[in-house]
C-alpha cells in the first residue's frame, strides 16, 4: 500500500461506582424506563450537582495505571448542545483542565515486537440517557443519564486496524485488573469512536480524517477500520477527496455509511461549571492511589514467566483476566506444579466454564483448594487423569466439590495390591489361551488381559498397577 | 457600533434554539449592538496576568459519598411531562444526527 | 403601631411575641392577611399564586401542634416564584414553566417549614429574574405600593411590594445583581443579600449560578436577622454552600456604632445619581457618625466596569442554565404543527417552544450570553469579564483591610415609571449600577430605608460588608434604623 494509516481512538468507559456521578441514584439499571432518576440527573430546574468521590477514586486509579500525569488542579466545564437524551442540554465534562494527560499503553504488534501508544488525555464526564425511536416519535429514558464516564483519548499513534484491536484489548485488560469498569462493549459499558485517515507513505502531513461511530465490539472496530482503509485508499488512488465526516458502521452489511446530516459546526460553548467547585489533587493522594494499584497484567505476565517458569504463551493466557491469574496464584500456593495447573486451567477448566456459560472463573463455585485436591488425587493414583476430566466438568456444571463427586460415585481407583492380584489371577485363569499367546511372544496380548480386569472393576482398577502385576505374573 | 450583525444574531439564536420572529431580528440586533458597545469599555482594564474568577469562594474538593439514595417514583418523574408514553418521555421524532 | 386590629401591619418578631403570649392565633393572623391581599393585591399585583384553602389547613395544623414551635412558628412568608415549593406552581414568571409543579422543595423552603413558617404564596418577578422593574413577568407587572404608576424594582418586585403593602409579614427573594436590594430600596423595605455560599441555592431556579443568592425582604432589620438565622448554613446538596458556622444574628443588634469604620466610595456619588437620593444617603452617613462610626472617602476604581462585566458573566451563565427549558420534561411545549416548515420535527419543537415560551428580555439575554460564549468570542468577552471580575473583587479586598463596611446609595434613582425603560435595555441595566459589584465579589450587602423624595418615593441605603460578616451589616443597619422612623412609614397604595 502506498499509504500510512493513522488512527486515534476515543474510549468512553462507564465506571462501576454504586451511584451516578452527581446524584445518589443507583447505577444498576432497572428495566423500567426512568425508574433510576431523580431531579438532579433529570436536570430539573433549581437542582444542583454534587460530585461523587468514588468517581474520582476510580478515575485516578485508571489514569495512574495508564501512566498519565495527573493534574494538581482540575475543574468541570459545561459542554452545551441540544439533544433530548441530555436533560439540561449541556453535559458536565472536563475541557481545558482534564484529570490527567500524557499516558502510555504498550501493545504487542503483529511482528512480535512491543509498541507504545501515547494517551493524550483522560477526563471525567456524565453519560446521557437513551432514545428509542418509534415511527412517529422518539422516546426518552434517563436511567443511564448521569452514569460516570471516563473518556480516554489516544494520540494518533495507531497504524493499523489490528493495532486498534490490540490497543482496545490491552486497555480492557488493564481496566478490568483495576476493577473500575466491566468494559463490556456489547452492553455499552465501553464505547469507542475511531478517527482514521491515510497519508502518503512517509509523509508528515496528516490526511483528512473520518470519524467512525456505532461500533459495538472490538472485532467491529477492526472491521470498520479495515473497511475505512479500503474506502479511503480507493478514493485517494483515484485522486478523489476524503470528506471530513462522521460515518456509522453497519454491522450487517459490514460497511461504514456517512451520517449525511446537515451537521452544524460544533460550537459547544464550553465554560467552567459554576455549580461545582474545583478539585485539588495532592501528591499524597496520588501516592496513596499509586501504591494501592494492583499488579498490572504486563508485570504479572513477566513475573509468571521469570519466577514461576510459565511459557510466554501460557503466561499470556493465564494473565489476560485478573480473576484467572488470581485463581492460578491461589492454586500454586497449594501445589508446586505450575505448568500442570496452567494446562488444566487453560484447557478443561476453561472449556467447562464455557459449557456452563460462565464468563469468569470467579463465578465458579469451586475454589483452588478443591481443584488442587483433585489434581493430588491423580498424583496419588486415586483417580485417573481421564476420570479427573469428567469429574471436573461435572463439578463445575453442578457446583459440587470434586472429592464429593468421586466418593458419591464410588469412583475411587482400586489400587489395593492384594485385591488386584486376585483379580489378575482370575483373569489369567479364564483366558488361558491369551496367556499362552503372550508367553509365545505376542506381547500385545497383555492389553486384552488388562481390559478384562478393567471390565471386572467397571473401570476402577488402577491401570498402571494392573499392568505391573500382570507383567510380573506372566513373566514370573 | 456594528459589533454584532444580523447574521450573527441569527446564528446565535439558532445555537440557542430560538426562532426569532422576522420583525424582532432588527430590533434585537440594534439593542445587542449597543449593549456590546457599552461592554467594549472592558478593553480599558489591564488584565494581563490576572486570573479569571469563576468562583468567588476559595472552596475546593466538595464531594459526596458513593452512597445510594432513593430515586424519584416514576409517576413523579413524569408528572410534569408535556409528552409521555408509558414511563418514557415522548418527543417529536429524532432524525438521527440532524439535530445534534 | 401594634394595632391588634391590623395584625398584617406587624413584623415577624412582634407577631412571634403575640403568638407566644396567646394574644393572636395563627388563623386570625392568616385571615387578616388574606383579607388584606383581597383588598390591595388587585392594585399591587405582587402575588402570582396564593392557595387559600391549603393555607387555612396549614394554619390549623400549626395550631394543633404547639409542641413543634419553631423559630418562625406561625410567621407568614412570601416566596419568590423562582424558589421551588413541592407540588406548588413554580414558574419564574415565565410561560415556559407554565403548569410546572416541582416534585421537591428548595432547601430554604424545607428550613422555613421546619421552623413552623407559613408559606403564604408565590411572589411575582421579572421573567427568570431578568430585570430591574418586575415588568417582564408573563403575569404582567407588579406596581409600587408608594405610587402605583411606578415600578417596584426588580427582579424580586413581588416580594418587595407585598412586604411594603403589608400583604405579607416578610418574604424571600433572590439577588443576582441587586434583585433583592434594589426593589427593597424602591419599595421602602429592608432587603438583604447574604455572602455567596451563605444560603443554599438548592431549589432556586438558577439565573447566574456564580452570582445568585437567596435572601430576606422584611419590614425591619430584626426580621432580616430572624430569617437569616433560619435560612443560612451549609447544605450538602449545594457544592457552593459554605461550611461556616452561622451565629445567632439577633445578638448583634445593638444601638450604637462605636468603632465601626465606614468607607464611602467616591465612585458611587457621581453625576447621574438623583439629587434627593444623594442628599438622603449623606444625611444617613452623618447619622451613623453620630452613632459612633467613623467614615472616610475610599476608591473602588473598577466599579465603573461592574455593569459591563455583569452583562457578560450573568447572561452567559443564564444562557446555559436556561437550555433545559426545551419542552421535553416539563413546562410549556409549543403545539405548532406547521407542515410547510421543512425543519426536522424535534428542532421545530425546540425552536418554537423557546420562541413562544420566553419573553423578549429572556431571549435578549440568552442570545447575548450565547454570543459571548460562542466560538471565537469566548476570550474577548467571557474570559475578559471573568478577569475584570477579579479586579473588582480585589478592590473590595483592599478596602476591607481598613474598613468594616462600605456605604452607598442602593439605586441611583427612586422608582421610575412603568414602561419607561422597557425598550431601552441598556438604561434598564444601569439601574443596578450600585448593586452589581457585591454579586461579582460574592460579598454581603443590605439595603435599608433612609428617606423619601419630595414625591414621597422611598430611598434606600446600601451597606456592603466582608464575606461572611453579615452580623456587622445587621448591626450597622439596625443601629441606623432604630435612630430613624423611615421603616415605620406605610404607603397609601394609590396612584402618585
Amino acid at each position: 500500500m502506498k499509504y500510512d494509516i493513522v488512527i486515534g481512538l476515543e474510549v468512553h468507559l462507564q465506571l462501576n461506582t454504586k451511584t451516578k456521578i452527581f446524584c445518589g441514584c443507583s447505577t444498576t439499571f432497572g428495566n423500567s424506563p426512568n425508574s433510576q432518576t431523580c431531579p438532579v440527573c433529570l436536570g430539573f430546574p433549581g437542582v444542583l450537582p454534587v460530585f461523587n468521590k468514588g468517581v474520582l477514586d476510580l478515575s485516578l486509579r485508571s489514569a495512574l495505571a495508564l501512566g498519565c500525569t495527573v493534574s494538581k488542579f482540575i475543574k468541570f466545564d459545561r459542554k452545551n448542545y441540544f439533544y433530548p437524551d441530555l436533560p439540561k442540554n449541556f453535559q458536565i465534562s472536563q475541557y481545558d483542565l482534564p484529570l490527567a494527560k500524557d499516558g502510555l499503553l504498550e501493545i504487542d504488534v503483529e511482528d512480535g515486537s512491543r509498541k507504545r501508544i501515547r494517551i493524550r488525555r483522560v477526563h471525567m464526564e456524565e453519560d446521557a440517557g437513551k432514545l428509542v425511536h418509534e415511527k412517529e416519535a422518539s422516546l426518552v429514558d434517563f436511567n443511564r443519564c448521569g452514569t460516570p464516564l471516563l473518556e480516554i483519548v489516544s494520540e494518533p499513534d495507531i497504524n493499523s486496524p489490528e493495532e486498534a484491536y490490540r490497543y482496545l484489548t490491552a486497555l480492557k485488560e488493564i481496566l478490568r485488573y483495576l476493577e473500575v469498569s466491566d468494559c463490556n462493549m456489547e452492553e455499552g459499558s465501553l464505547r469507542c469512536d475511531a478517527n482514521i485517515s491515510l497519508k502518503p507513505k512517509g509523509s508528515e502531513e496528516l490526511g483528512t480524517k473520518a470519524e467512525v461511530k456505532n461500533v459495538n465490539s472490538f472485532k467491529a472496530v477492526r472491521g470498520a477500520l479495515s473497511y475505512e482503509v479500503q474506502r479511503q485508499e480507493e478514493l485517494l488512488s483515484n485522486s478523489e477527496r476524503v470528506v471530513q465526516e462522521t460515518r456509522l458502521w453497519d454491522p450487517d452489511k459490514e460497511v461504514t455509511v456517512s451520517m449525511r446530516s446537515k451537521e452544524e459546526a460544533h460550537d459547544y460553548r464550553y465554560f467552567p461549571e459554576p455549580d461545582l467547585v474545583p478539585f485539588v489533587i495532592t501528591d499524597k493522594t496520588i501516592q496513596e492511589v499509586r501504591s494501592a494499584l494492583p499488579e498490572l497484567p504486563q508485570a504479572k505476565r513477566a513475573r509468571f514467566i521469570k519466577e514461576i517458569g510459565l511459557s510466554e504463551y501460557d503466561a499470556g493466557v493465564i494473565t489476560s483476566e485478573k480473576e484467572m491469574a488470581d485463581y492460578f496464584e491461589g492454586c500454586i500456593k497449594l501445589y508446586d506444579k505450575p505448568k500442570v495447573v496452567a494446562n488444566w486451567l487453560m484447557g478443561d477448566f476453561t472449556a467447562a466454564l464455557k459449557e456452563k456459560g460462565l464468563e469468569s472463573i470467579s463465578q465458579c463455585e469451586m475454589d483452588p483448594a478443591d481443584f488442587i485436591g483433585m489434581l493430588k488425587m491423580i498424583d496419588d493414583g486415586s483417580i485417573s487423569g481421564k476420570m479427573a476430566k469428567s469429574i471436573l466438568a461435572e463439578a463445575i456444571q453442578e457446583g459440587k466439590a470434586p472429592k464429593d463427586l468421586v466418593s458419591a460415585k464410588g469412583l475411587t481407583q482400586i489400587s489395593d495390591k492384594p485385591q488386584l492380584e486376585d483379580l489378575v489371577g482370575k483373569a489369567m485363569e479364564e483366558n488361558g489361551e491369551v496367556v499362552e499367546e503372550y508367553r509365545r511372544g505376542k506381547k500385545g496380548a497383555i492389553a486384552y488381559l488388562v481390559g478384562q480386569v478393567m471390565q471386572k472393576t467397571k473401570g476402577k482398577a488402577n491401570p498402571k498397577l494392573v499392568n505391573e502385576i500382570l507383567r510380573k505374573k506372566l513373566e514370573g | 457600533m456594528g459589533i454584532i450583525k444580523k447574521k450573527d444574531v441569527l446564528y446565535v439564536a439558532s445555537l440557542a434554539r430560538i426562532k426569532l420572529a422576522d420583525g424582532q431580528i432588527e430590533g434585537f440586533t440594534g439593542q445587542l449592538d449597543s449593549i456590546l458597545d457599552y461592554i467594549k469599555q472592558l478593553d480599558e482594564v489591564d488584565t494581563e496576568s490576572v486570573q479569571p474568577t469563576s468562583h468567588v469562594l476559595p472552596m475546593v474538593n466538595v464531594f459526596r459519598k458513593d452512597d445510594v439514595k432513593p430515586s424519584l417514583p416514576q409517576e413523579k418523574v413524569l408528572e410534569n411531562a408535556p409528552g409521555k408514553e408509558g414511563y418514557f418521555f415522548k418527543v417529536p421524532k429524532v432524525i438521527d444526527g440532524a439535530e445534534k | 403601631m401594634k394595632d391588634p386590629k391590623k395584625p398584617y401591619t406587624l413584623t415577624a418578631h412582634q407577631i412571634s411575641n403575640l403568638i407566644r403570649e396567646k394574644k393572636i392565633s395563627i388563623s386570625a393572623l392568616l385571615d387578616s392577611l388574606l383579607k388584606r391581599i383581597d383588598d390591595v393585591d388587585k392594585r399591587v399585583k405582587g402575588f402570582v399564586s396564593v392557595d387559600k384553602k391549603s393555607l387555612k389547613e396549614r394554619a390549623k395544623d400549626l395550631e394543633s401542634e404547639p409542641k413543634s414551635v419553631g423559630k418562625l412558628y406561625g410567621i407568614p412568608v412570601t416566596i419568590k416564584d423562582n424558589i421551588c415549593v413541592e407540588g406548588e406552581p413554580t414558574t419564574c414568571g415565565s410561560k415556559i414553566l407554565a403548569g410546572f409543579r416541582p416534585p421537591y422543595n428548595a432547601t430554604v423552603v424545607e428550613r422555613l417549614r421546619g421552623e413552623g413558617a407559613l408559606l403564604l404564596g408565590k411572589a411575582n418577578m421579572d421573567e427568570f429574574a431578568f430585570g430591574s422593574s418586575c415588568e417582564t413577568s408573563c403575569y404582567g407587572p407588579t406596581h409600587n405600593p408608594w405610587d402605583l404608576d411606578r415600578i417596584p424594582g426588580g427582579s424580586s418586585g413581588g416580594s418587595a411590594a407585598t412586604v411594603a403593602a403589608d400583604e405579607t409579614i416578610c418574604a424571600l427573594g433572590s439577588d443576582t445583581g441587586g434583585s433583592i436590594r434594589q426593589p427593597a430600596a424602591l419599595c421602602g423595605v429592608v432587603g438583604f443579600k447574604p455572602t455567596y455560599g451563605r444560603v443554599s441555592r438548592y431549589g432556586l431556579i438558577a439565573f447566574a449560578s456564580s452570582l445568585d443568592q437567596i435572601g430576606p425582604l422584611t419590614k425591619d432589620v430584626r426580621d432580616s436577622a430572624l430569617l437569616l438565622n433560619v435560612i443560612a448554613g451549609f447544605d450538602p446538596k449545594d457544592s457552593t454552600s459554605a461550611e461556616i458556622d452561622v451565629p445567632d444574628y439577633t445578638t448583634f443588634l445593638s444601638k450604637d456604632l462605636k468603632g465601626l469604620r465606614i468607607g464611602i466610595p467616591k465612585e458611587y456619588f457621581v453625576k447621574g445619581v438623583d439629587k434627593e437620593v444623594n442628599e438622603a444617603v449623606w444625611k444617613s452617613i452623618k447619622k451613623m457618625k453620630n452613632l459612633g462610626a467613623t467614615y472616610e472617602e475610599i476608591s473602588l476604581p473598577h466599579t465603573k466596569y461592574a455593569v459591563a462585566t455583569y452583562y457578560i458573566v450573568a447572561p452567559a451563565e443564564a444562557s446555559s442554565n436556561l437550555e433545559r427549558f426545551d419542552g421535553v420534561q416539563y413546562g410549556y411545549r409549543s403545539p405548532e404543527k406547521d407542515k410547510t416548515d421543512s425543519t426536522p420535527p424535534l428542532l421545530r419543537m425546540y425552536n418554537s417552544t423557546r420562541r413562544d415560551g420566553f419573553g423578549a428580555e429572556a431571549k435578549r439575554r440568552i442570545i447575548l450570553g450565547t454570543y459571548s460564549l460562542s466560538s471565537g468570542y469566548y476570550d474577548a468577552y467571557y474570559l475578559k469579564a471573568q478577569k475584570v471580575r477579579t479586579r473588582i473583587k480585589e478592590d473590595f479586598d483592599r478596602v476591607f483591610k481598613d474598613y468594616d463596611c462600605i456605604v452607598t446609595p442602593t439605586s441611583p434613582t427612586p422608582a421610575f415609571k412603568l414602561g419607561e425603560r422597557l425598550d431601552d435595555p441598556l438604561n434598564m441595566y444601569l439601574s443596578d449600577i450600585f448593586t452589581i459589584s457585591a454579586n461579582l465579589a460574592g460579598i454581603p450587602a443590605i439595603s435599608i430605608p433612609c428617606g423619601f423624595t419630595s414625591k414621597g418615593l422611598p430611598i434606600g441605603l446600601q451597606i456592603i460588608g466582608k464575606p461572611f460578616e453579615e452580623a456587622t451589616l445587621l448591626r450597622a443597619a439596625y443601629a441606623y434604623e432604630q435612630s430613624t422612623e423611615w421603616h415605620l412609614m406605610k404607603p397609601e397604595i394609590k396612584r402618585g
